[in-house]
């Protein structure tokens, strides 16, 4: 074997359910050491690929190759999923201690009792539940258990662990501080990860690779700011967290950048587009700079326009700002810059983005629904 | 009035005095239904898992047919198991109709249904992904059966009383092949029949506590292990 070999390839991947194709993947490459994420919406079919890579899931068409070999028989499925672990929504602990339920991998694979009890102990205390080590799995809460659950999952040492969704339903601050722990251990065991999940943010902090899925299909993959500055259609843009997302004709093209009419204002763009062509330009609601008098000539940014706030609603620690300049558009500010430039709803303001934060979606790219 | 005072009177008697009649019929109850229910645990636990976990076509008939078992009437299988066991029956060659093992068979059939059914509901209750979760820790499908009996176990304790306290109390299918022969295969039910139907009415008082006190034993034994278990 190689050292390119990836640490788990699928090939073709096609799952079908009473005729309905739920999961259609030509190709997913994941490396030794790769934390790959997969984000989409509830029922894009990141529970059926996480459930058909490890054989959970079947039948399925196609090939999935560990470390350059296929699996085929009942024994060697077996022996496969003995090198993977998984981690579910449910921490789904068994009706027993902490510890035991910790060391049940280890017993399945028939390990000796003195060397159980030091990989468990470890992955207790990896994960700050060391002190629950006797308690009954049903007396923990919610985040305890998810604990749990995740020291069972690394007690096994896995090769490639797959998460589905494992913080989804904790409360805020405790998927805090969970996955605070398991990026600690990530960065530690250099665990290879596929790690599903619908949160944007949680996907950008663990993975070195996302990849977009919808309707059982990846739509795209790449690192987080290929994915995020550069998504290949409206729907990745509006599921990474493009908030505004306009369609317009390309009006004039002048090297390198072009000028895009939307709604009778004219929005610079770099890159390139065929004049009269149909474009959708992303905007992040970060890269939108609010003031109170500018003009052309005062900055580098290439698109100032007016507008009006027609909402203003509070985000935590900065403020979400909803504008009408002849079309919507979204922007972030903090709250010093809300309250120095007192912006109240129905004020008239200065809007202004630089071209280079405009990204451009040629309707070639395949628009999805 | 009388007479009820005194047969209990005499019942207290017979049962202090560790009656030799009466403490054999009562280890045979114990000896004959303790074992048939053993052999129910066996049979029912492992088909009824099989069912649970399996698709197969034909199931929910199949599952029905396990239901309606449960409400087996002991009669009826007394009839069977007699016709089988007849001299010149099909198993007549056993020569062991009217002795505690056809007893043992006959019982053993009754409470067999009403384990595999609570086993089947019971492994059915289980969380779907349970089993990914325990697949996905690498087991073998024998060590996914046995965690999720493991984890079912609770329910499968109502399942162990359900079908002892269904055999133990039983009368019908012991009497027709067991015959109720003194000294071999009387049990405290067909002894109650019988001594009451002669009259002998301190005899079947005794015999009924009996029988209450030990359901009463062996399930507040269980029940104490199901409550110490789950404190919710």
């Amino acid at each position: 074997m190689s050292e390119s070999t990836p640490i788990l390839e699928a090939r073709d991947l096609e799952v079908n359910k009473g005729g309905t194709i739920t999961l259609k993947v030509p190709s997913l490459i994941i490396q030794n050491g790769e934390i790959l994420s997969l984000i989409g919406p509830n029922g894009a079919g990141k529970t059926t690929l996480l459930q058909t890579l490890s054989y959970l899931q079947k039948p399925f068409q196609g090939k999935i190759l560990f470390k350059g070999h296929e699996m085929g028989s009942n024994h060697s499925i077996i022996e496969y999923r003995r090198k993977l672990a998984m981690v579910f929504q449910e921490p789904l602990l068994f009706d027993t201690t902490v510890y035991e339920n910790v060391a049940s991998g280890l017993k399945i694979r028939g390990m000796r009792k003195t060397e159980i009890r030091q990989r468990v102990m470890d992955q207790l205390n990896r994960f700050g539940i060391g002190h629950l080590g006797f308690r009954s799995a049903r007396t923990l809460s919610g985040g305890e258990a998810q604990r749990a659950s995740l020291a069972r999952a690394f007690a096994i040492q896995p090769e490639v662990l797959l998460l589905d969704e494992p913080f989804a339903s904790l409360d805020p601050p405790t998927r805090e501080s969970i996955i605070e722990d398991l990026e600690t251990v990530l960065r530690q065991t250099r665990t290879t990860t596929i790690f599903a999940t619908h949160d944007r943010l949680e996907a950008l902090r663990l993975s070195g690779q996302i990849a977009v899925m919808n309707g059982g299909k990846i739509l795209q993959v790449g690192t987080p700011e290929e994915v995020m500055n550069h998504p290949l259609n409206e729907f990745i843009a509006s599921f990474v967290g493009v908030e505004t997302i306009l369609h317009g004709r390309v009006i004039k093209r002048d090297g390198g950048t072009f000028a895009v009419s939307i709604s009778d204002q004219r929005i610079e763009a770099v890159g390139e587009a065929h004049l009269g062509e149909e474009v959708i330009l992303c905007i992040r609601p970060e890269n939108v700079t609010l003031s109170t008098h500018l003009s052309h000539g005062e900055t580098s940014a290439r698109n100032i326009l007016s507008g009006r706030i027609v909402k203003i609603t509070r985000l935590g620690l900065y403020q979400k700002v909803y504008l009408h300049c002849g079309f919507p558009l979204v922007a972030y500010v903090t709250n010093q810059s809300l309250d120095e430039l007192s912006l109240v709803e129905g004020k008239e303001i200065q809007v202004s983005f630089k071209a280079t934060a405009v990204s451009v979606i040629r309707k070639g790219n395949g628009i999805q629904k | 009035m009388d007479l009820i005072i005194e047969g209990i009177k005499k019942a207290f008697y017979l049962l202090i005095t560790f009656d030799p009649e009466v403490m054999g019929i009562t280890l045979l109850s114990l000896r004959v239904s303790g074992t048939a229910t053993l052999i129910s645990l066996f049979i029912g636990i492992s088909i009824g898992a099989t069912v649970a976990l399996s698709r197969f076509p034909g199931k929910r008939f199949v599952i029905s047919l396990i239901n309606t078992g449960m409400g087996l009437p002991p009669v009826v299988v007394g009839l069977f198991v007699t016709i089988l066991l007849w001299r010149n029956g099909p198993l007549g060659f056993f020569e062991i109709l009217y002795t505690p093992t056809a007893m043992i068979i006959a019982q053993a059939i009754i409470a067999t249904p009403i384990v595999m059914g609570i086993t089947l509901a019971a492994i059915q209750h289980l969380p779907e992904k349970l089993r990914l979760q325990i697949l996905a820790l690498g087991a073998t499908r024998i060590q996914m059966v046995w965690i999720l009996i493991k984890e079912a176990r609770l329910p499968l304790l109502a399942a162990v009383m359900a079908g002892f306290g269904g055999v133990i109390s039983e009368i019908g299918a012991s009497i027709m092949v067991g015959g109720n022969i003194k000294g071999y295969s009387r049990v405290l039910t067909t002894a109650t029949v019988m001594e009451t139907s002669r009259g002998n009415f301190d005899i079947a008082i005794a015999l009924s506590i009996i029988l209450l006190l030990l359901a009463y034993v062996i399930n507040s034994i269980l029940t104490s292990i199901q409550q110490r278990e789950r404190p919710r």
